[in-house]
């Protein structure tokens, strides 16, 4: 018989596995709230330095989610985008709530007007007349009129606009600048040195990288010339020279870039377009976000802009993300979230709990699953600078060595190329070069306790020689064996006027937050060249040394990352877990009754079955109300055409299967699965079941083992001689023809001469000689005091064997008794077992 | 009263268990082929085409199994934990009960009588203990191929390139095999549970490995986020941090617990089912 148990439990798992899928599946495509329907529209406006120039800007506008008066964002693309760059962001924000509209700059999209850098006389006009657009938005909060709630919020060159616009116009109520510069002329020429930007070291390669973004005219860009109100027929020299570049801040570029030095006009229109150029200016809540991996404008930009403001009094956050203009995990999610809860605070006044003063990304390892990297967010309640809240100093060594700067500055070093940096770094380290013979190298010893440093370390060194120096230092974290990594690939150009009895320089190297492990060493090299930067022509050799042979570094120990301990659930999980488990095997245990002693006489009588009932899972019964009993010393016959329930009897006798109601009794012990009486009784149902892999004696001899018993109490030899099997024996059973099978499975049942014998049609498969020699051993063994039970549908072998018989149909008893008396009372139906047992059954004869 | 000398406590002793389970060429071929694997390896690394010089961009484990015993045997490790282990311990955990119902020699070793409890867990520690000894045979055979052929070095890890000592590693190299001893627990457990409910030793061993596969699967959506940590199979190459510079052993103890949580439960409803069925096999 087979039953679909099995099969249930492997649907069952499949089953759970399809829904898994499913849930999963509806959970990650189920739709997210209906969007707010965008507007996209030209708004006209007026600039320039008299206010009298029209440009059309092209912008969109998305109503809040919620409807209603709700506070409005303003959110800037950067440079070389479109209003189209932040339309996923500004959908967002709108979903949040926001009123938010979005606009291509001057210069950009299709835009109308040239680049000018966000410059207050014409950026910044701009933005002004976008914000008394919004006042007339019914959508719009007023705090009075004409005077929206407004934030503005975007990066790099949309940073900019945030922080000129707050500065022009009082009406801004909070900024979200990221990535963003405080002085653009110390941006494009920095000095480490602190000589400012006339004596900085041009940033060529991004200023180009700039200035040829602006310039190149897209094709969209040359249609929508075509279209404006002076269609041009073809590029002119003019177009081609300076594209949509305003013509004054491509005169002044392309000086810039011939010389490298930066003119007084240049510094004084590249901050006209700062926020270094209005002090005091910006007083209304601040978010500066910062990438640390930005070589053009990296975090002392953010720095001068945090000083400056927070220095009228207004509430300032940093936070420094992993990424920046030179590429890395831009964080888009954790932008968003810093941006959007900076809003909720300080727009829509909602009770968001307070901004961690400082954060600061730092790498958080792998993520185990998908092996990438993972940030995690250190933060501090104050932003303490880039100097830290408390300094260090490194001692590191290394002679005076003398440094060539090549003729025509090349070949350079590398640290970072623009536009590709993100090749060369991997981690929060990149790879650099530097050329021998143009880099001077000095070095700590491994550092005895891990060293974290946040901000911008500090250096005196003295060069000697003669004409203007240009180097770069740069703070790499050494191994012994394994390859140096520059931090964030950031290096330090400062220029110094070299003297032959040397002139010190302090340097203040690139700000980063970098972790120095212990046994590492911190090793400064100071080189004289680098692709990105504009070095002198002029073949040069001079010494540098160490002025104090040490380097300042600030540390932040406010900084704390969340905790990184084992999540809770690690060890909550396996403790519920285990709790659950022993739930489900505690409740899974069966129920006993009190075991009451069996009785004398009932310790005596090999079987009882008292009211024996089993229903199948399909409804079938297949032994409904069963009573008879067994004495010892008989050998019954369990008699009943197929499908009377002889199986599922002997089944539920050997505590194989549980019965639905009433109890199967074995010399007086009630059969449960297991029950230990069990062990007087042996048994031969449905067939032989072997190892097939093992020979017939190592079946015979492994399974007396498996039953604990003494290998005296087998008897071994005894049911080997009934098996019958000769040579056969040593022979794997898979071997073995049917009835070879069958007699080691009698055999089997035989071991350690059981008090009750069951076998179930034991002479299936046997020859005639051997079915006499069967019938011999069975009334052998039963004159021996024990009994025998034997199932058959062969009538003449119960007649000739049997005692007693029990008679069974559709799983009710019929008949029960000794043979004689059942002949007996066979009321002249015939003299055979078979007509009684047909006339019991009710088929005709 | 039971027959002279029986005594539910002994039955089924646990070397009957494992005589009975050796001798199947099942059991032979899976430890042939755990065994001979890293021979394979090593035959296809010497005889194969020149591969690149390593030292060129990003370091990655195949490219620095040459290196020595200790990085051969962690490659042979990272190729084989995904599937192959996972179906050796499949077939020792998921075969065990099938088995014996599919040959029918579960009813009369439940006759015997071996108790049900004691029957499962006979089986499941002998079942446990083949599945151990096929995960822990692989990495050794390595280190031992890896060594002959490649010689006796310090390990070199993937990524950047760095060194660490032969003996500082070889602890580390314990804890590696260790964690993916655990971290196939889960396979073990439902292969178990599966090879009580059914008497096709096929379907439960298939059933086991299915599972692995779909959650595999779903490990690769990325939408799940934070939810794919509860995937049995996330963590399953947790292992490597290990083996990194500065070794991160969090991704290790989340898997553990995982793997933990999951094993547990299958094992106490497979001993649940099997207490409560009806033998019919």
């Amino acid at each position: 018989m087979a039953f679909p148990g099995g099969k249930r439990g492997v649907a069952s798992v499949a089953s759970l596995a399809a829904a898994l899928v499913l849930g999963v599946v509806v959970w990650a495509v189920w739709p997210s709230g209906a969007a707010p329907r965008p507007e996209n529209m030209r708004i006209s406006v007026l600039d320039g330095p008299n206010g009298d120039q029209p440009v059309s800007l092209d912008a969109t506008f998305f109503p809040p989610a919620g409807g209603g008066k709700a506070p409005a964002v303003l959110l800037a693309h950067g440079f070389g985008g479109s209003k189209m760059s932040v339309r996923d962001q500004a959908a967002r924000l709108a979903g949040d709530g926001y009123a938010v509209l979005t606009w291509s700059a001057r210069g950009f999209g299709r835009s109308t007007g040239e680049i000018t850098l966000d410059s207050p006389d014409y950026d910044v006009r701009d933005v002004e007349q976008l914000i008394s657009w919004l006042a007339k938005r019914p959508e719009v909060r007023l705090d009075a009129p004409g005077d929206p709630r407004v934030g503005i919020a975007g990066g790099s060159y949309g940073g900019g606009i945030a922080l000129m616009t707050a500065a022009y116009d009082k009406r801004v109520d909070a900024i979200a600048p990221s990535v963003t510069w405080n002085d653009l002329s110390t941006a494009l020429f920095p000095d480490a040195a602190g000589g400012g930007p006339e004596n900085g070291v041009f940033k060529r390669m991004w200023a180009g990288i700039f200035f040829s973004d602006g310039s190149t005219l897209t094709a969209a860009d040359a249609l929508d010339r075509l279209n404006a109100p002076a269609p041009a027929a073809a590029a002119t020299d003019e177009q081609v020279r300076c594209g949509r570049w305003l013509p004054a801040i491509c005169d002044v570029y392309q000086k810039i870039a011939e010389t490298g030095r930066a003119t007084p006009e240049a510094v004084s229109l590249l901050r006209r377009s700062s926020p270094v150029s209005v002090p005091g200016g910006i007083r209304i809540p601040t978010l500066l976000i910062q990438g640390q991996r930005d070589s053009l404008f990296p975090l002392s930009q953010a720095d001068a802009n945090a000083r400056q403001i927070a220095a009228t009094g207004a509430p300032v956050d940093v936070a420094w993300i992993d990424g920046g203009h030179d590429g890395g995990d831009a964080e888009i999610d954790y932008v968003y979230d810093l941006t959007r809860s900076w809003f909720d605070r300080w727009l829509d006044h909602a009770t968001t709990p307070a901004s961690a003063g400082f954060a600061v990304s730092r790498d958080g390892g792998r993520d185990p699953g998908t092996r990438r990297p993972t940030v995690v967010h250190a933060s501090a309640g104050t932003y303490p600078g880039l100097t830290g809240t408390a300094r260090r100093d490194i001692a590191i060594t290394g002679p005076e060595q003398p440094i060539a700067n090549p003729p025509g500055g090349s070949p350079a070093g590398i640290t970072s190329v623009p536009g590709v940096g993100g090749l060369l770094s991997s981690g929060g380290g990149g790879v650099a070069l530097d050329i021998p013979g143009q880099s001077a190298v000095f070095e700590s010893a491994p550092l005895a306790v891990t060293t974290q440093i946040t901000g911008s370390a500090t250096v005196r060194i003295r060069v000697q020689g003669e004409g203007e120096a240009v180097l770069f230092a740069k703070l790499y974290d050494a191994g012994d064996g394994a390859l140096a990594t520059l931090p964030q690939s950031l290096a330090a150009p400062l220029r110094v006027a070299a003297t032959p009895e040397g002139t010190v320089a302090t340097i203040t190297l690139p700000a980063i937050d970098h972790r120095f492990d212990a046994g590492r060493r911190m090793r400064l090299v100071l080189s004289t060249t680098d692709l990105g930067y504009s070095t002198p022509a002029a073949p040069a050799v001079h010494h540098v040394a160490l002025a104090v042979p040490a380097l300042t570094v600030p540390l932040d120990a406010a900084l704390v990352t969340p905790a990184t301990g084992p999540a809770w659930w690690t060890w909550a999980l396996p403790l519920a877990a285990i709790l659950i488990a022993a739930a489900i095997v505690v409740t899974g245990r069966p129920r006993r009754g009190p075991a009451e002693p069996p009785s004398e006489a009932a310790a005596e009588t090999p079987l009882v079955i008292s009211g024996l009932s089993k229903r199948y899972r399909n409804g079938e019964t297949a032994v409904d109300d069963l009573s008879f009993e067994v004495r010892k010393g008989q050998v019954l016959g369990l008699l009943g055409p197929n499908g009377a329930g002889k199986t599922t009897t002997m089944r539920m006798l050997m505590g194989l299967i549980h019965p639905d109601a009433g109890e199967v009794r074995i010399f007086g012990e009630r059969v449960v699965p297991g029950a230990p009486v069990l062990s007087r009784l042996g048994s031969f149902v449905e067939g032989p079941g072997f190892l097939p892999h093992l020979t017939g004696r190592d079946n015979l001899d492994l399974y007396w083992k498996a039953t604990g018993r003494p290998a005296a109490d087998a008897h071994l030899e005894e049911a080997l001689e009934i098996a019958g099997l000769g040579a056969a024996l040593d022979r794997a059973v898979r071997t073995y023809s049917h009835g070879m099978r069958q007699r080691l499975a009698i055999a089997q049942a035989m071991l350690g001469l059981p008090d009750l014998l069951v076998l179930d049609e034991p002479t299936n498969g046997l020859d005639p000689p051997q079915i006499a020699e069967m019938r011999r051993v069975l009334t052998t063994y039963a004159e021996n005091g024990r009994t025998v039970i034997v199932s058959s549908h062969l009538l003449a072998e119960v007649e000739q064997t049997c005692t007693h018989v029990v008679v069974m149909h559709r799983g009710r008893l019929v008949s029960a008794g000794p043979v004689s008396t059942l002949l007996a009372s066979g009321n002249g139906v015939g003299p055979r077992l078979e007509d009684v047992f047909l006339t019991l059954i009710g088929e005709p004869r | 009263m039971t027959a002279a000398g029986y005594a539910p406590g002994r039955t089924l002793p646990l070397r009957v268990e494992i005589v009975r389970q050796f001798r199947r060429r099942r059991t032979m071929v899976m430890f042939g082929l755990l065994l001979a694997l890293p021979w394979i390896l090593v035959l296809a690394f010497q005889f194969g085409p020149a591969g690149r010089n390593s030292g060129q961009g990003a370091l990655r484990l195949s490219d620095l199994a040459t290196q020595g015993g200790l990085n051969f045997a962690a490659f042979a490790l990272s190729v084989s934990a995904s599937f192959l282990l996972v179906v050796a311990v499949a077939l020792f955990c998921g075969d065990t009960v099938a088995s014996e119902a599919s040959w029918s020699s579960l009813r009369y070793l439940l006759a015997a009588p071996v108790p049900r409890d004691r029957l499962l867990r006979q089986k499941l520690i002998v079942s446990l203990g083949y599945s151990a000894a096929g995960v822990i045979a692989l990495p050794l055979m390595a280190l031992l191929a890896g060594t002959l052929v490649f010689g006796w070095h310090d390990i070199r890890v993937p990524g950047t390139g760095e060194m660490i000592s032969a003996s500082a590693a070889l602890p580390k190299f314990g804890l590696v095999i260790a964690y993916a001893l655990v971290s196939q627990l889960v396979v073990a457990a439902l292969a178990f549970l599966l090879s009580v409910s059914t008497d096709s030793p096929l379907g439960a061993v298939g059933g086991a490995v299915g599972l692995v596969i779909v959650s595999s699967i779903l490990q690769a959506v990325e939408a799940l986020g934070g939810l794919r940590e509860f995937l049995p199979t996330f963590w399953n190459t947790a292992w490597l941090d290990a083996l990194a510079p500065q070794p991160d052993y969090s991704g290790m103890v989340k898997g553990v617990a995982v793997a933990v949580t999951y094993s547990v439960i299958l094992f106490a409803i497979a001993f649940r089912r099997f207490r409560r069925k009806d033998v019919v096999s």
